[in-house]
């Protein structure tokens, strides 16, 4: 397909299609500023304000789950990481074993399962284990933990299963080659090379941690509300202007994150290509 | 160049030498794939032995089960004596060079060096000494500080080289070690390494489907087809006396012709070939039944171009010149005999002006010595 240069096409599907993705976060964010109670009335004369954020850091009820949200967040996103790279490694390296399509199959089935599924299994296994060994004794923070490592770590097996296989085994046979033993050999040789991948996932379950709802809302018991179950329940009772507040603190925090991450990694590869010019400049 | 070491000393002629690596029935299977065939091979103290074939013959899996990376199937590998069944790559005295260099991407120059001596839990200052050294053998001491990726593919070799050496292994195995370095240096490393190994007095056990660099290196060369050896000798040996077809096929250029086995006595033999108008004599008898199937190989250069026709009654032929392909030092003739078949025939270019030179389409004889073709029935 051939465009004229000149066409105003492209740049009109560009900006419909930012206008669709970015306009209803501008407005809440645009929102979250308004004095009146009314979410979609805008009091001109007394906005701007800031008082839906102080509001907000009042609400002792939403800064403990958005605590807990953090809290949960770190321990599945760190317990995913250790589960899904031993799973990423044995999948990548072991060779053929007996079990291996199995592994690999119950790994990946729960990035394509349905979450009221996931969510509904971890209930009854909840409540089946509850009856039969006493543990884990009601619903709270730990099932919600445990429901959320067990989609996470699949998303992080994926990532380091494909650094993995993009990186030369002969790595590894070289390091043994040279007298390190298999554990010297991962904690030298393998741990650094994938530690992108295995940091990657962590901030990935991390995410996918913070804003899950469905599986939390099985999983749940008394006194373990997160983050997203506040905000859902708030909206059921009908939007109030200090959720506008909150969403708006999350995007920027997550925008901040991204926007670093994406600075630091420019800067390395700018850095890198650097080297290797210089390099070529020295050469023979 | 190989011939003065070969003269020096060839421990394999000497049946009480004590080999340094008894590869002994050596089979290895994937599957139903067989890589290696029951493999049998000795190689000595200070031996270049060179493994030369096409991908797939089983060589990188011979090498590969040498230093540890696969388990035989069947068969015993004995480095010094000792049975190598058990003993994992990290505690055998084997060093290897890959073929991908396999430089630690995240560590400087330095740091790979030292990895190996590292594991050997050596003092500080020792393991400094010895890179330094080995560093300046290779001459990449000003290059310690560096990263890999920062290195050009010559030193990323020398590095790799620096790495396997370091340990001061007994036994070297190296994985077409030249196989990514561009022509000029190439030649230029290949002296180098043999300079190397015969300062260090390291065995080497070379991999390679280069025959050239399997020439210049090889103090023995061992021809691997299908995951058998198909001949093992010296890089002349090899070359002038092709024990099989393959090999003769396999080593070089040579136009090869099927014939029957007309006069077989102690001191030559007449083979008649249905594609060249005269019989082929060679000076050396052959043990083979009357009228046997053989195959005669005609090395390019050992063929002499002529106008008229040779007085000889034996090893001659007559063709049309068809091609002619101009290389500086040489040319090489692609002649059609009268038979239809195809030669291919290399003269020096000795003389300066083109004034006597053959030209396309002409009529020229083919002839060569009795001691040139090879013969035989496998």
């Amino acid at each position: 397909m051939s465009l004229p240069r000149r066409s105003i096409f492209v740049p009109t599907v560009l900006a419909f299609g930012f206008a669709f993705l970015y306009v209803p976060i501008l407005s809440m964010m645009f929102f979250s500023l308004n004095n009146s109670s009314l979410v979609t009335v805008w009091d001109g004369p007394n906005s701007p304000t800031l008082k839906w954020y102080v509001k907000l850091l009042n609400n002792r009820p939403i800064l403990d789950a958005a605590w807990l949200s953090i809290k949960i967040a770190a321990v599945n996103a760190t317990g995913a990481a250790v589960l899904g790279t031993l799973v990423g490694l044995v999948l990548a390296r072991f060779g053929r074993f007996r079990g291996r399509t199995l592994l690999s199959a119950i790994t990946t089935a729960p990035l394509v399962m349905p979450e009221v599924i996931t969510g509904l299994s971890m209930l009854l296994l909840f409540v089946a284990l509850e009856q039969w060994i006493g543990w884990p004794s009601g619903r709270g923070v730990t099932t919600i933990t445990i429901a959320h490592i067990t989609f996470s770590m699949s998303y992080v097996s994926v990532i380091v299963q494909s650094r993995l296989a993009s990186f030369d085994e002969s790595l590894e046979e070289a390091a043994m080659d040279l007298g390190a033993r298999p554990p010297r050999v991962f904690r030298s040789i393998t741990l650094p090379l994938i530690f992108p991948a295995i940091l990657s996932g962590w901030l990935l379950s991390f995410t996918l941690s913070w804003d899950d709802l469905v599986i939390s809302q099985f999983v749940a018991g008394p006194g373990s509300t997160t983050l997203p179950m506040v905000i859902f329940s708030k909206v059921r009772l009908g939007v109030s202007p200090d959720v506008n507040a909150l969403a708006t603190i999350m995007v920027l925090i997550v925008a901040t994150g991204v926007v670093v991450s994406a600075v630091v990694m420019q800067r390395q590869e700018r850095r890198r290509q650097r080297e290797v010019q210089m390099a070529l400049a020295s050469g023979e | 160049m190989t011939d003065r070491r070969a003269e020096k000393d060839e421990p394999w002629k000497d049946p009480a030498a004590q080999p340094y690596i008894a590869i002994e029935n050596v089979t290895k299977r994937f599957g139903e794939f067989v890589a290696v065939n029951s493999v049998s091979l000795k190689i000595y103290k200070g031996e270049i032995f060179c493994l030369l074939g096409g991908s797939g013959c089983g060589k990188t899996t011979l090498l590969r089960m040498l230093a540890g990376f696969e388990k035989p199937t069947a068969g015993k590998i004995l480095i010094d004596g000792q049975d190598m069944a058990d003993i994992p790559p990290y505690e055998r005295p084997v060093n290897m060079m890959f073929q991908s260099y396999a430089l630690f991407p995240h560590m400087s120059v330095y740091d790979n060096v030292a990895f190996g001596l590292e594991q050997e839990k050596l003092p500080r200052t020792q393991i400094k000494q010895r890179v330094g050294e080995i560093l300046g053998i290779v001459h990449m001491g000003d290059y310690a500080k560096r990263k890999p990726h920062q290195l050009s593919g010559g030193q990323r070799q020398r590095v790799a080289l620096a790495r396997a050496l370091v340990k001061r292994p007994k036994l070297l195995l190296l994985d077409e070690p030249l196989g990514a370095l561009d022509r000029k240096l190439r030649e230029h490393t290949q002296f180098e390494l043999i300079n190397i190994q015969e300062q260090l007095g390291v065995t080497f056990v070379v991999v390679t489907h280069d025959q050239e660099e399997a020439m210049t290196l090889a103090s023995r060369i061992g021809v691997m087809n299908r995951g058998e050896i198909a001949q093992i000798g010296t890089p002349r040996q090899i070359y002038e006396f092709p024990a099989t077809r393959f090999v003769a096929d396999f080593i070089g250029s040579v136009n090869l012709f099927d014939g029957q086995l007309v006069e077989d006595e102690p001191d030559h033999v007449r083979v008649r070939c249905a594609d060249l108008p005269a019989p082929v004599y060679v000076d050396h008898g052959l043990s083979a039944p009357p009228n046997a199937q053989l195959w005669v190989a005609i090395r390019p250069e050992k063929i002499t171009l002529e106008r008229a026709q040779p007085g000889a009654t034996d090893n001659w032929a007559r063709g049309v010149i068809k091609e002619i392909a101009y290389m500086g030092d040489m040319s090489i003739y692609m002649i059609r005999l009268d038979s239809g078949r195809q030669v291919r025939v290399t003269q020096a270019n000795i003389v300066r002006k083109a004034g006597e030179a053959f030209s396309w389409e002409d009529q020229v004889y083919l002839a060569w010595d009795a001691s040139s073709p090879v013969v035989g029935t496998g």
